[in-house]
């Protein structure tokens, strides 16, 4: 379903990939990994000092106290110089990720609305959402811990070899016989692993998606009696969820633990053969004690290991998932600083053989080509699922023509700056959406620069006056989630009150008015009509007086313009038009 | 908000942590029975390596000779060890996974049903993210220690064990234990104590930035159509740079008490060393027992943070646990009657003085309403927007039960119906179209058992047969979130579709026709004049066409009824209703005259005008 994209790339391309977005990150670096090395120096080997402080200090009948009272001291020193280190590279490194990861997030919250709506479309904004809050904040585990735990173990696991070696080779070969197998099917346990988290992301998205339908779709689900079935519906998703989660749970509990089972082995081993070798006179008594400490510190990094490849595993994913944000080209992108200015004044609207298909579907829109001058008012009519919103959409470029183009001014839209062409250029959508908060601040998302004046002003010239005086608090009525407060008529209203203090110069109004009463809504027509007037107009309504109006309507037939011309013209002439005029005319008249 | 680990939030902590031992007994005993088995195994281990070095290698090397015997037991003793230790783990973490995954699935499943069994009053007083977040995030956070839990009761099995053990082999070298573990336990309560805060605060701003993306990807078409990406961008950078400073600030601490809490033990082996060897010399232990004692010491320097980590999770999770136990707990929910309603025949719906208000505070949306509806008629709802009469039509399907008055079907109170009788008897189509992300049918069957004859039946009462049948999989389509692939007159359409399928008695269309054209709407009408003679209707419209189906009018105004009668009588004498429906005639009649006027017109055409402009107000 979902549109954006996924580039097929190994692990570790991914964070490398992932990283070099991160510029922050990389400031710094070289103290912050010099600082690791000294933490990393000093965990490998303090246990090591310990350990031959204790062989040596103790070897003896008679224990030796200055050598082990100074070799403690000089421990002590460096474990203290280890914290210090660790704790130093800790905040250098929590600063540097966190900044970057803030940064990734930006990026990928402000490319999310790059994205063209379609792409935007084909996934669940839950998910969206989760791309740059949840999935990134996968990642930080990894690299504020896991990340250097990889390699702090790496190093560990060479040393603690290294040393294995010094003591004797016959019993190192066995101990890695013993893990070979483990290392080598480690990456496959990773691999179920990992299906098995993805199969529970895939599950926790769909439970949030049936809960939120109990919560966005209260009204229906009570109006129809649905409660049972819609119960059943969450307790299967949550179910599903359970089931993926245990799942997950009882790969990484029976893998894991098999360190200890391999470690065991490796132990057992090395006590029988070791003393074989001791009695050849292969390995001292002291060095054989030694080599069996030797494989807890070969063991303990595995073991760490295998648990923050999980970590691994899921900021390789966290990563994946921003990526495929950011790496899936803005399809409808702004053209930046080498686009087209439109400077202000009125604008014309051509399109050019323009045809339009929904990815995956049957053209919606053929063989559109039509001029539009500037200061004219356009009325566009059709049956519902004709095509006009998608024509909106393209005229406004909130997508791009699968075939033709559309002039602005005599410039493809395509070759124009976001920033003038979304000035310019303003469409109200028949779905109000509000923001949370408060009327005021609603309308002056239109234009931020707005004093509480001005909106007045705009209100009044829009009529609407009387309805915000109606309001007991005024401009400071709270609208709710997504604008639920008001009714869906006064949604409406703040919408098109919005846009109008945008002030662009060619309106575009897409059944923009459809819950309003008649009354509020001539008035409304009536107002804009004499506000807009020297602009582009462009209303897409079932209301013949829109029509009435227009300087010239565009009649919309199953994806094409089937016919044209001022009302006047079109009513007189058998067809599409005079069809749907008799039907407004026996609407509004009975 | 509980945010420290003080003793008040440390009490509600393991009030929690208990109902999930209470809920679930056999889980928890069992993680905790596989975490003391572990916690055995690892202090066995360091005797089973212990025992190996005694009597296997020391005596090899002793007699020079391997004793068969020994050697045996050894490896039995060490592989034995790791496989019951293995054995603790992997039991461990799958019942502690299976009890904290029960609890938050029961939270979930507890939660949801209450979303669907309060009141939509209820809904309307607490925001759409609030709920989802009770639902999930509160969900978890409640019941996360339980992740950790069974582990620290381990640690304590362990702690003791080791601490009888370090008693029994050497008292003196034991002290130097008593010392440094509860030292390595007060700095973890410190640590913790000093973290949970930053934390909390890192979790709520987690939260916000969630919300924000959230709210701006949902009005991703109003930022784009008026270009507002650089400010929705600033919007969420600076809740996003918020959250980095306070994950920031939990790093410090983390950043300093990790390190330190790393090195306490191996300081304790050391003071170990220094005071193990000064027995040695005393002859009171051997190297054997000193070796052991170190050992103990690293291993239990990591399962000691269990214990740091559940009280690092309780004030989030009694945070999290009192969100979710605030839906639980709620009240008001609908409480229903035992009359049934007929099964057949159009309904009777009386309302009489209902009032309504918005929150306990709110202006009064309704304001004694009262009208009856005899069976088998039609009404239509008129009045300006914002008028009430969403409000109203949630009344009469008992969405929100009345502050005063009462809504009666077939003379029976909509409080007194049974569980379920008002949706056998009523269908409402609400002004805001919902969809389910399900295909065409289950929108419209909502899973009654409806044959496809039906469903088509319904669809082509919809006007909604064509389109169907020419999307991809017809009836089997996806629709996708609330419908996002449907074009918003199909949508209304299915809607639509979904209320005929029922074949209701009384049938109720909240402006459910607004983006379908006349023509369609008309068909739909005709059509549904033509076969649905046998249902009750209320109408809420602003058409004409639409309007004149009605048998009578009601008229409101700000949340009352200002006039009723049919729609000749209410154009005679209330001025409202008439401002209203003939504002488009009107307007057409003026254009006309302005036209005629540049056309050169007579007198008398625009004094007719005048007539209708000048009605009394
Ligand atoms: N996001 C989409 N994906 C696929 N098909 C779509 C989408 N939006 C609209 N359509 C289809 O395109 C056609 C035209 O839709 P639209 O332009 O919205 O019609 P109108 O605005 O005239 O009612 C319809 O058949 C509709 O089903
Ligand atoms: N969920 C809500 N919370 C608070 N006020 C609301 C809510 N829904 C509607 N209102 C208010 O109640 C009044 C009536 O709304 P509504 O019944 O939807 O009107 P209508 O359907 O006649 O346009 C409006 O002023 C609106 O702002
Ligand atoms: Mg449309
Ligand atoms: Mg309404």
């Amino acid at each position: 379903m979902t549109m954006l994209q996924t580039v097929e790339r190994s692990a570790l391309a991914t964070v490398r990939r992932g990283l070099s977005l991160t510029p922050e990150f990389r400031r710094g670096i070289a103290g912050t990994l010099a600082l690791a090395v000294v933490a990393t120096v000093g965990k490998i080997i303090v246990p090591i000092a310990v350990q031959q402080t204790i062989d040596t200090g103790l070897r003896n009948a008679t224990p030796d106290l200055a050598y082990i009272r100074g070799a403690v001291a000089i421990c002590a020193v460096a474990v203290l110089l280890t914290a210090l280190a660790g704790y130093l590279m800790n905040v250098r490194l929590y600063k540097a990720t966190e900044a970057s990861l803030a940064t990734l997030r930006v990026r990928g919250f402000r490319h999310v609305h790059d994205l063209s709506v379609l792409t935007q479309n084909t996934e669940r904004r839950g998910a969206m959402v989760s791309r740059v809050t949840g999935d990134v904040d996968q990642i930080s585990t990894f690299m504020q811990f896991g990340g250097l735990m990889i390699i702090v173990a790496g190093g560990q696991l060479v040393v603690a070899s290294v040393l294995m070696l010094v003591y004797s080779w016959q019993l190192t070969m066995l101990v890695w016989a013993c893990f070979l197998p483990l290392m080598v099917a480690l990456p496959r346990f990773q691999r179920w692993l990992s299906g098995a988290y993805t199969q529970v992301r895939e599950r926790t998205g769909d439970m949030l998606g049936a809960v939120s339908e109990s919560v966005v779709g209260a009204q229906v689900i009570r109006a129809y009696g649905v409660e049972d079935r819609t119960a059943e519906r969450i307790d299967a998703a949550i179910g599903a969820n359970y089931a993926a989660q245990s799942r997950a749970q009882k790969i990484v509990a029976t893998v894991f633990p098999l360190t200890e089972v391999v470690s065991a082995l490796a132990i057992a081993g090395v006590v029988l053969l070791g003393v074989r070798l001791g009695l050849d006179g292969g390995i001292s008594q002291g060095q054989l004690v030694a080599f069996l400490f030797l494989i807890t510190l070969f063991v303990s990094p595995l073991q760490v290991a295998t648990e923050v490849l999980n970590d691994a595993q899921n900021a390789i994913a966290g990563w994946r998932r921003i990526l495929g944000v950011l790496e899936t080209p803005a399809d409808v992108a702004d053209p930046g600083p080498a686009g087209v200015e439109l400077p202000r004044g009125p604008i014309s609207v051509r399109f050019e053989g323009v045809e339009f298909a929904y990815p995956g579907g049957k053209p919606v829109l053929r063989e559109i080509d039509l001029e539009i001058p500037p200061r004219s008012r356009i009325a566009v009519v059709g049956e519902t699922g004709s095509g006009k919103t998608t024509f909106a959409k393209l005229l406004t470029r909130l997508m791009d023509p699968t075939a033709g183009r559309v002039l602005v001014d005599g410039h493809d839209l395509r070759d124009v700056r976001f920033s003038s062409l979304r000035e310019r250029i303003v469409m109200v959508p028949q779905d109000g959406f509000l923001f949370e908060g408060t009327l005021a601040e609603n309308i002056r998302f239109g234009r931020p620069s707005a004093t509480d004046d001005e909106i007045l002003l705009g209100l009044t010239e829009l009529g609407l006056a009387d309805w915000l005086e109606g309001l007991p608090a005024g401009l400071a009525t709270q609208v709710g989630q997504r604008g639920e407060s008001l009714s869906a008529g006064e949604r409406q209203l703040v919408a098109l009150a919005r846009a109008y203090l945008a002030d662009p110069d060619l309106l575009l109004l897409d059944e923009a008015t459809s819950a309003v009463d008649p009354a509020t809504e001539v008035r409304l027509a009536r107002a804009l009509e004499g506000v807009t007037r020297g602009r582009t107009a462009v209303s897409i309504a079932h209301r013949l007086s829109t029509a009435e109006a227009a300087d010239e309507v565009l009649v919309f037939d199953r994806g094409r313009v089937v016919q044209r011309g001022p009302h006047a013209e079109l009513v007189a002439r058998p067809g599409v038009y005079a069809d749907l005029h008799a039907s407004w005319v026996s609407a509004a008249r009975s | 908000m509980a945010s420290k680990v003080t003793p008040a939030v440390m009490r509600k902590g393991f009030r929690v942590l208990g109902v999930a031992i209470r809920t679930e007994p056999v889980v928890f005993a069992g993680a905790v029975l596989a975490s003391a088995v572990y916690g055995l195994m690892t202090v066995a281990s360091a005797w089973a390596l212990g025992w190996a070095t005694e009597h296997v290698v020391l005596d090899a090397f002793a007699d020079g000779d391997v004793a068969d015997g020994a050697a045996a037991t050894a490896v039995l003793l060490i592989v034995g060890v790791a496989v019951l230790k293995a054995l603790g783990v992997g039991g461990r973490r799958i019942l502690a996974g299976v009890l904290q995954f029960r609890m938050q699935a029961r939270s979930r499943r507890g939660v949801t049903r209450q979303y669907l069994r309060l009141p939509l009053a209820w809904h309307h007083r607490h925001p759409t993210g609030q709920l989802l977040s009770n639902a999930n995030a509160d969900a978890e956070a409640a019941w996360a220690p339980l992740a950790p839990l069974p582990m620290a009761v381990g640690v304590v099995v362990m702690l003791v064990t080791a601490a009888v053990a370090m008693v029994v082999t050497d008292p003196v070298l034991a002290l130097v234990g008593f010392l440094i573990f509860p030292a390595i336990a007060v700095l973890n309560l410190v640590y913790q104590r000093r973290l949970s805060p930053l934390a909390t605060r890192a979790q709520q701003l987690r939260a916000e930035v969630s919300e924000i993306a959230h709210e701006s990807f949902d009005g991703a078409l109003v930022v784009k159509t008026l270009g507002r990406e650089e400010e929705e961008t600033r919007r969420f950078q600076a809740k996003a740079h918020e959250l980095r400073d306070a994950n920031i600030a939990v790093g410090r601490v983390r950043g300093l008490f990790d390190p330190i809490l790393e090195a306490l033990p191996t300081l304790g082996v050391l003071a170990v060393l220094v005071v193990g060897a000064v027995r040695l010399e005393q002859g009171a232990i051997d190297s054997g027992v000193l070796v052991q004692v170190a050992y103990l010491f690293t291993l239990l320097a990591f399962p000691i943070r269990a214990l740091g980590w559940v009280l690092a999770e309780l004030p989030r999770s009694v945070v999290g646990w009192e969100r979710v136990q605030g839906v639980l707990e709620a009240t008001g929910s609908m409480e229903y009657g035992s009359a049934e309603p007929a099964a057949e025949g159009p309904a009777r719906l009386e309302v009489s003085g209902v009032s309504y208000s918005y929150g306990a505070a709110g202006e009064p949306v309704l304001r004694g309403i009262g009208f009856d509806l005899p069976p088998g008629r039609t009404v239509a709802l008129v009045g300006p927007t914002g008028s009430g009469k969403s409000t109203l039509v949630q009344t009469l399907v008992r969405l929100v039960d009345p502050a005063a008055g009462a809504v009666r079907l077939d003379g029976v109170d909509l409080r007194d119906v049974a569980r379920g009788g008002i949706s056998r008897a009523m269908a409402l189509v609400p002004q805001q179209t919902f969809l389910f992300d399900d295909t065409v049918r289950g929108n419209i069957t909502l899973g009654l058992p409806l044959p496809d004859e039906d469903v088509w039946a319904a669809l082509r009462l919809a006007q909604a047969d064509g389109f169907v049948s020419a999307l991809p999989a017809g009836l089997d389509t996806k629709v996708g979130e609330r419908g996002t692939t449907l074009s918003g007159g199909q949508r209304q359409r299915v809607a639509l579709a979904r209320a005929i399928a029922r074949r209701p008695r009384l049938l109720i269309l909240d402006d459910a026709t607004s983006s379908v054209d006349p023509q369609v709407e008309a068909r739909i009408l005709h059509g549904l004049r033509d076969s649905a003679e046998a249902a009750t209707v209320v109408l809420v419209a602003y058409r004409m066409a639409t309007i004149a189906l009605a048998d009578e009018i009601v008229y409101m105004e700000h949340g009352g009824i200002v006039d009723r009668g049919g729609h000749d009588e209410l154009l005679g004498r209330c001025a409202g209703y008439r401002d209203l429906v003939t504002a488009y005639e009107r307007e057409e009649a003026e254009r006309a005259v302005l036209e005629a006027g540049s056309a050169g017109v007579s007198p008398d055409d625009i004094e007719d005008i005048e007539d209708i402009e000048e009605v009394p107000a």
